[in-house]
């Protein structure tokens, strides 16, 4: 099983199972993950990103080796944030990259998406979108931040048509149940996880709206419970070629069999 | 010597926090999940082929569903579905809060007596096609006083239903906004006296949406868990569930603490980690209950709030379901209903 969605160290506002990468790669070893697509939480609030990211590569490196998958952080409105996504790619061997668009104060029509797509379609970089970190109903009152609104994807990705992209915890709170779904599902090189994806076997709705070659097991692990997206899994009741490809088939082909060893 | 709840709640939660379990977590589970590998005495991961003999073992009761958006043009259809799904999960028994359809598929937000009676019909046609698996509430708007307690003595008296819901009851003072326990200055919720009276009397069940989101209510009538548990304190007597428990848990496990008639739902909010820790550590396991909020919500983020907590196995069983078998016991002998 591959988990395309966790992230390493300590949320922002709370003390979590996990947040520690030496007991978080435990955990997920434990629950039958066998590879880990990490970021970091500092990457949401932290303005040195150069740090962030240098902390999450040596974390890999020491505590998940072929295990966790290390995705930089990038914030397009920091200075020189060009030089950062070349650290991620040349320095730190990171096979993607992570967005908070949302986070960082910008939205996807923003040019500075757009540059920052053509940089990474240019790396070969697989570029993770995170709609959503946390519901809006419970966040801490001084730090509302709602969803990223992923509709300006359906031109964006034109603009660059061999980006990989992959969109987190899109569903319960903006993504894949907002009004662009009909655009944005019917693009070929955009991929999903299922974190935030609700209602009954809503994994095999987005698969049906979308691609069952283009969903991605992701847990959202340690913010939410790692159980939820295996149990989704099981919920849907997929088919078992669905089922396989949901868990790790997908990942693997998406990121390419060098990816554990970057 | 005699000690009351919340003395013992105190106790025992300094206890937990002098131990360091509970307040932050631990980084690796305390006991695994009983999967078919640890039946068998090997230690590995849980897989998705344990799950039907693991779920089913928990003996899953869920406090708090809705048939509304399942598939069906009738709610026997809609029930056919659910239960689909339900026995998937090892879902035994549900508390049916709302079975109609009103055009987008939720219910009316403040719905008028017709709509009320449409509403509790719906529900009862669900409790009569699949008896054993659902327990029905009767929907209340205490706006309109004689009709709930006519929907009452029919629905709950006359009727098969067990228990009553209430969503967005009574309007707030105007300009309410965000305020971490009340939305803004407290309400007078007298006007559910009598409601909570009858359904003393009747020992039927209470659910009653609770929420406080930081963008404030989202809706006039919403009402946060410290003003509901007001209105519990005045019934001792009746069993009141704390709808998603505010869904600022981390705000709304203060409500019910100590109130010994008052429970958390962990129902319907994002399966975020630490929510179940904290509810057993301040309220005692006894206090939590599982729910899914389906349709909206799935049972699987829901019941992976239980699974993949770190509590014991014992407590697992105890929220997964041997609390709601406790806590319903009153009304089935009452009514002669089988549990």
């Amino acid at each position: 099983m591959i988990d395309t969605n966790v992230d390493l160290f300590q949320w922002p506002f709370r003390r979590l199972a996990g947040d520690d990468p030496a007991s978080l790669v435990i955990n997920l070893r434990n629950k039958g993950v066998t590879q880990a697509w990490a970021c970091s939480y500092e990457g949401l609030l932290y303005r040195d990103m150069a740090g962030v990211n240098a902390r999450l590569a040596a974390a890999a490196r020491q505590y998940g080796p072929n295990f966790l998958v290390p995705f930089g952080s990038i914030n397009p409105k920091l200075p020189d944030w060009q030089e950062e996504v070349r650290r991620c790619a040349e320095v730190h061997k990171m096979p993607g990259l992570r967005l908070h668009p949302n986070y960082h104060g910008y939205t996807l029509d923003d040019p500075a998406a757009g540059e920052l797509f053509s940089l990474a379609a240019g790396k070969n970089l697989l570029v993770q979108i995170a709609v959503s970190m946390e519901d809006i109903r419970t966040q801490n009152p001084l730090v509302k931040i709602p969803p990223v609104d992923p509709g300006p994807l359906a031109d964006l990705m034109k603009r660059s048509p061999n980006l990989r992209v992959q969109l987190l915890n899109a569903g319960y709170h903006g993504g894949a149940n907002t009004r662009h779904m009909g655009d944005i599902s019917r693009l070929e090189n955009l991929y999903y996880d299922f974190a935030c994806q609700e209602s009954v076997a809503g994994v095999a709705k987005l698969v049906a709206q979308t691609s069952p070659e283009r969903v991605l097991f992701g847990s959202h692990y340690p913010f939410f419970y790692f159980e939820s997206s295996f149990l989704k899994v099981y919920e849907a009741g997929l088919p078992a070629e669905q089922e396989t490809a949901v868990l790790e088939g997908n990942a693997r082909r998406l990121l390419g069999s060098g990816a554990a060893q970057s | 010597m005699k000690i009351n709840r919340r003395k013992f709640i105190r106790r025992t939660g300094l206890a937990a926090a002098a131990m360091g379990g509970g307040i932050i977590d631990s980084s690796v589970r305390s006991e695994p999940l009983p999967g078919a590998a640890w039946a068998g005495g090997q230690a590995g991961p849980l897989t998705l082929a344990d799950l039907p003999t693991v779920l089913k073992s928990y003996r899953i009761w869920d406090v708090h569903t809705h048939l509304n958006r399942f598939a069906g043009a009738t709610t026997e259809e809609k029930v056919d579905d659910c239960l689909r799904f339900a026995d998937r999960m090892g879902v035994e028994r549900m508390l049916l809060l709302t079975a109609a359809s009103f055009g987008g598929g939720g219910e009316p937000e403040h719905p008028n007596p017709e709509d009320l009676r449409l509403m509790n019909d719906e529900c009862i046609k669900a409790v009569k096609k699949a008896p054993d698996r659902f327990f029905g509430c009767a929907f209340m708007n205490p706006n309109y006083l004689p009709a709930c307690l006519e929907e009452i003595n029919r629905c709950l008296r006359d009727g098969p239903l067990t228990g009553l819901k209430f969503e967005f009851d009574t309007p707030r003072h105007p300009g309410d906004g965000p305020h971490p326990t009340t939305y803004g200055a407290p309400r007078d919720l007298s006007v559910l006296d009598p409601i909570f009276q009858r359904a003393g009397e009747l020992k039927a069940v209470i659910m009653h949406h609770t929420f406080m989101s930081t963008v404030g209510p989202q809706n006039v009538g919403e009402s946060t868990p410290f003003e509901i548990v007001e209105v519990a304190k005045r019934h001792p007597n009746v069993t009141l569930f704390c709808g998603h428990t505010g869904g600022n848990w981390e705000l709304g496990i203060w409500a019910v603490r100590g109130v010994n008639n008052a429970y958390a739902d962990l129902s319907g909010s994002d399966p975020t980690s630490g929510y179940t820790e904290m509810a057993v550590r301040e309220l005692g396991v006894e206090h939590v209950l599982y729910g899914s909020d389906i349709e909206g919500r799935s049972f699987a983020s829901q019941i992976s709030k239980v699974l993949g907590a770190n509590i014991s196995d014992s407590s697992r069983r105890l929220i997964l379901g041997g609390n709601m078998r406790r806590l319903m016991e009153p009304v089935a002998k009452a009514r002669g209903m089988q549990i």
